[in-house]
């Protein structure tokens, strides 16, 4: 392989072969290079396939804008990654990396049909072609088009990568350490400012690592950059973090960065971080991205070798790789007469100078001519050839507006640039507006928003000096903004490359334009004449050009498209740049990894999981765990060789048997205390509470002030100024916020102190015939017999020689207590429990026992039986209402017109015909399964359980005038059949007496 | 990610500590069963939702816990100021911080 590695140039270790691996085989690179580098130093230009047209490419630009040179790279398994921009990608010992979008192989690609087919593959094909027939939609076009979407491919294996985040506040954040952002830095950071200096590159300099030739202060550009780097080094109150991107900029200065962590290293220490993603508030922020070049749109603009003159610099002085041997130089600006003359000085031969300006400053020209170069101004260029690369460039004489005759430039490289854009993206987040300026033909920063400073580049300041100075300045600026004493030096600069250039749309051709390949955005493979075609069919908006054409929908967010887009799709409109404006941008500013933004967030750190103190002793025998909120609850407790539905009956028969065992510590729980307690509860909940003595509880129910039911759950007076308030396992913030709201907004008078005792209390269900007898020799200071202890009650006493809440309460139907005890002592409590329990064969339960259970007697679960549009009265619970009670929270509601009309939903219970037959939770009920559909639908199953007590599946529903309707049959249409079902307007299915909660 | 500062800790403070309570200055009638149907829906459900500045409520949740009112640009997301709950609605027109 040919090495195009030039002597004495580039900033790599000549002394460091890194050996890697593209599409199978294996080149070396130097340290210091990137993956796209390396391959130009190999000779290698072939880098990917375009998206729709499958067309060979080659890499365009030296940073992250490439649109092309997207590989896939891998380290193993779990470490595939897609669409790495070879560009940005640091070369390191072993790198796998793959081209994509090709098959069978990247220089013969069976989807370059594509290209042959263009004609079908327009602007808006997607939403054309594809139209008709209907039916083909879903089984044709539908799986080819996903099939061929989408670059690369996506890894289907776990990321095995580790991913941190970070947050960090600085004075002053500079973001991008070019001349401009180091001067900056510089400035801000010797007054004594905090500075966060970030570079989306390895190492600072920004263009100063393409322009060795100049000098600053006297001193050759690098030895300046070494010192300056330097020194910021040696300020203590200056951190620099090369390798880390500004991805967003959000409000009040928060700005999001995404830090590279070891995608350099060979071998990354074990368990390190791939990328920490920052979010750093700056009191003051300093933007200094530069500019971004812009292609030239022309035929062929697109083939391998074809690339921008200011990344053939970057290659060269800071890889030291000459990109051809004989490059062509198509241009409108000076800063590619530049490139033309290191080019030529590194032993090139360039092909010619294309300007298509007709004149040039004479010093250039004369400079040129000097080397022997062939200078074209005035010109044109009207098509490329060259499959894998490009071979040569066919160049036209401009004479008055007219395309002259052509002549074949032969060359095996070609340098572009169609001007300088600044990179205003970031700034754009923030809202900040942009002006068009007619002299730069480029939009500037207009009215900020934030505490912000562009400099350089970014606010259309060419050259370096300029950079240089203005940096100073805003640094000094940003700084005395934080309150430091600060001055801006002023720095001398010699051989500065200060060039000036004018903005065109598609380059003069004098073959048809419709035949024309001449690229804006390549990624997307969108061309000129798909943007005249878009707004020939209607597009006025440069929003909808965009999503017409997909123009900037890349994953370059139109850094290179952008400015060629608006200046074809303002020529079409008839309308100036500025009047046709930019689309939005929005952050990140390059593509990011999920990765980085989930940070800790994943595996077993994804989301916390609350466990209650007696979860371990429910690992140990085996329970099935299901997540409710945030808890991990035992589901069912399965014995060898039972699935969930043995095991659930087994449980079911032998709590209503005997005694059945239950961990209900993620029950919410809520302390209300104080001398207005009374009146507090009185107009929170539905319920009548002055009189429930000491020592009672009550079924309290909570509502919106809209009337609809949002809580429920037991409550217990311990004193008279003082109540356990228990809420639902998924509910308890939900109430403490809504109590904590009108205590604190709507009656402040009110003397109560509301505390969350969730996870103080641990509690244990006993519930069964047996409960009782069980409990009975484990309490000390009190009765708890029938009589002395009846249902709904609750009392301070011991338990097990633990202090402990004992509540008389069921939601099973069966005699029941909840032992409530200190969490450190539910473990030990259930043990003793449990021992005890063996004489009555106690058997532990989950929550889908508790469900059926509960199912059984009719007791709602709030969230389950009940959607958030349910009123007392439609589920049944008006009894709850204290009557006398001249307000509460949502009482007024229950009056209007519409919450007391006909046709509400009620909760019910439904009995299938073929009592064999379980329903579906959530399936729809209708009146007459014979209708047309959309069939009326009056409800649907909101709770279905196989029950073994019944001998018979049972279900609640909600169903519109459902308790008119008792012993109605209804039907449930699904998709194989559809059931029949009886409804029942008493929802209690067993015990309806409910005599065994006081067996 | 907004910066907000809490009237009770006199703090700016991430948005991540603060949850938003809606519309501020919407008063619990002192008798609910005295008002019309219309006047009770009112209450329920119309909302001002400006184009500007919007007095809302916010509730310090991961921090001192306490309700509190704020003046928000609804355009720039901007804070014009914060104050307790219960303090009269502020007068404005001096303010200008908010509108960019
Ligand atoms: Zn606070």
């Amino acid at each position: 392989m040919t090495s195009c590695r030039v002597p004495n140039r580039g900033r790599v270790d000549r002394s460091k072969s890194v050996r890697f691996t593209y599409d199978g085989k294996t080149y070396h690179g130097l340290a210091g290079d990137t993956l796209a580098s390396a391959l130009l130093a190999n000779g290698v230009h072939l880098m990917g396939r375009s998206f729709k047209y499958h067309r060979p490419r080659g890499v365009v630009s030296a940073g992250s804008d490439e649109p092309n040179a997207l590989m896939g790279t891998s380290r193993g398994p779990g470490r595939f990654e897609p669409n790495t921009r070879a560009t940005i990608q640091e070369l390191r010992g072993g790198l796998e990396a793959t081209s994509q979008n090709r098959w069978p192989s990247l220089a013969f690609d069976l989807g370059s049909v594509n290209d042959r087919l263009g004609s079908l593959f327009s602007a808006g094909f997607y939403y054309k072609t594809f139209m008709w027939p209907r039916a083909f939609w879903d089984r044709v076009y539908e799986p080819i088009i996903r099939n061929a979407a989408g670059l690369g491919v996506s890894p289907t294996e776990p990321d095995a990568d580790r991913y941190a985040s970070r947050f960090a506040h600085t004075d002053v954040l500079v973001i991008g350490a070019g001349p401009a952002g180091l001067a900056a830095a510089l400035a801000a950071g010797r007054s004594g400012a905090s500075v966060m200096i970030v570079d989306e590159t390895t190492e600072c300099g920004g263009s100063l690592l393409s322009e060795p030739s100049i000098t600053i202060d006297g001193k050759p550009a690098w030895d300046w950059l070494a010192a300056a780097t330097a020194e910021l080094a040696s300020l203590p109150n200056v951190t620099v973090k090369p390798r880390t991107t500004a991805i967003g900029y959000y409000h009040q200065n928060l700005v999001g960065l995404a830090q590279r962590l070891t995608d350099h290293l060979a071998a990354p220490p074990e368990g390190a971080p791939r990328e920490r993603l920052w979010r750093v508030r700056a009191r003051e922020v300093v933007l200094a991205q530069g500019a971004l070049e812009t292609p030239l749109v022309f035929d062929g603009n697109d083939r391998p070798g074809v690339m921008l003159a200011g990344a053939a610099q970057t290659y060269l002085h800071r890889y030291g790789v000459k990109v051809g041997d004989r490059p062509a130089i198509v241009t409108v600006h000076d800063s590619a007469w530049f490139a033309a003359l290191d080019l030529a000085a590194s032993g090139a031969k360039v092909a010619a100078i294309v300007d298509v300006r007709p004149t040039v400053d004479q010093a250039l020209t004369n400079r040129a001519r000097a080397l022997g170069i062939e200078t074209l101004l005035g010109h044109t260029v009207t098509g490329s050839s060259g499959r894998l690369r490009v071979k040569s460039l066919r160049v036209n004489r401009l004479e008055n507006g007219r395309v002259g005759a052509s002549r074949n430039l032969s060359c095996d490289a070609v340098l572009m640039c169609g001007g300088w854009t600044p990179s205003l993206h970031l700034f754009s987040h923030t809202k900040g507006s942009l002006c068009w300026d007619d002299k730069l033909q480029a939009f500037l920063p207009g009215k900020k928003t934030e505490a912000v400073h562009i400099a350089g580049a970014g606010r259309g300041l060419w050259g370096t000096a300029a950079a240089l100075n203005d940096g100073a300045t805003v640094g000094a600026q940003a700084a005395r903004a934080t309150g430091r004493q600060a001055s801006a030096q002023t720095y001398t600069v010699s051989g500065d490359r200060i060039g000036s250039g004018v903005t065109v749309k598609e380059l003069s051709t004098d073959r048809k334009p419709a035949r024309a390949k001449a690229f804006i955005d390549f990624q997307n493979d969108v061309t000129a004449k798909d943007i005249r075609l878009a707004v020939r069919e209607g597009m006025r908006s440069i929003e909808h050009v965009k999503r017409y054409t997909t123009n900037g929908m890349a994953t370059d967010q139109g850094k290179m498209s952008n400015i060629n887009g608006l200046m074809i799709a303002s020529d079409a409109l008839g309308k100036e740049p500025p009047q046709v404006g930019l689309t939005t941008f929005r952050p990140p500013y390059t593509p990011t990894t999920f990765g980085t933004f989930a940070g800790y967030h994943q595996g077993s750190t994804f989301e916390l999981t609350r466990k209650t103190p007696i979860d371990p002793w429910a690992e140990a025998h085996g329970a099935a765990f299901e997540p409710v909120a945030l808890w991990r609850r035992a589901w069912y407790f399965p014995k060898s060789g039972e699935d969930i539905h043995a095991a659930v009956g087994r449980e079911c028969r032998a709590t209503r048997a005997s005694v059945g065992i239950f961990d209900a510590s993620t029950l919410g729980k809520i302390e209300v205390v104080g001398p207005d307690a009374v009146t507090f509860m009185e107009r929170m909940y539905i319920n009548a509470w002055a009189k429930l003595g000491v020592g009672r509880c009550r079924y309290g129910l909570l509502l919106g002030e809209d009337g609809f039911i949002r809580e429920d759950g037991v409550i217990g007076r311990l004193a008279n100024d003082r109540f356990h308030v228990t809420t639902t396992t998924g509910g308890a913030a939900l109430v403490l916020n809504v109590m904590e709201d009108y205590l604190q907004t709507e009656w402040p008078d009110l003397k109560v102190w509301l505390t969350s005792t969730t996870e103080q209390w641990a509690v244990i269900a006993l519930q069964g015939p047996n409960a009782r007898k069980l409990l009975e020799p484990f309490v000390e200071g009190l009765d708890i017999s029938e009589a002395a202890f009846p249902h709904m009650s609750v009392a301070t006493c011991k338990v097990a020689g633990f202090p402990a809440r004992l509540f008389r309460v069921s939601f099973t139907g069966e005699l029941g207590f909840e032992v409530n005890v200190a969490a450190r002592r539910g473990r030990a409590l259930w043990e003793k429990l449990w021992q005890a329990g063996q004489q009555y064969d106690i058997c532990p339960y989950g929550t889908e026992t508790m469900h059926v259970l509960r199912a059984e007697k009719g007791y709602i679960i709030v969230g389950q039986d009940t959607d958030g549009t349910l009123t007392p009265d439609d589920a049944g619970l008006s009894w709850a209402i204290g009557k006398a009670k001249p307000d509460f929270v949502g009482k007024r509601s229950l009056s209007r017109p519409d919450m007391v009309a006909k046709g509400r939903k009620q909760l019910v219970g439904l009995l299938t015909d073929d009592p064999k037959l379980v329903l579906q939770e959530g399936a729809q009920i209708v009146a007459d399964p014979n209708v047309p559909k959309p069939m009326p639908m009056l409800g649907h199953v909101t709770s279905a359980y196989w029950s073994d007590a019944v001998g018979r599946s049972i279900a609640l529903a909600v169903i519109a005038d459902g308790r008119v309707r008792d012993g109605e049959t209804l039907y449930i249409p699904m998709p194989d059949r559809t059931i029949t079902a009886r409804v029942v307007k008493n929802t209690v299915f067993y015990d309806p007496d409910g005599k065994r909660l006081s067996a | 990610m907004l910066l907000i500062r809490c009237p009770y800790c006199e703090q700016d403070l991430p948005e991540l500590e603060f949850a938003y309570a809606g519309e501020a200055h919407i008063a619990r009638p002192q008798d609910p069963s005295k008002l019309t149907d219309e006047e009770w829906r009112d209450y329920l459900f119309i909302r001002s939702n400006p184009r500007g500045h919007h007095f809302e409520r916010w509730r310090h949740i991961n921090g001192c816990a306490r309700f509190f009112n704020a003046v928000r640009e609804t355009v720039s997301d901007r804070f014009l100021l914060t104050y307790r709950a219960g303090e009269p609605r502020p007068d404005i027109s001096g303010l200008t911080g908010g509108s960019e």
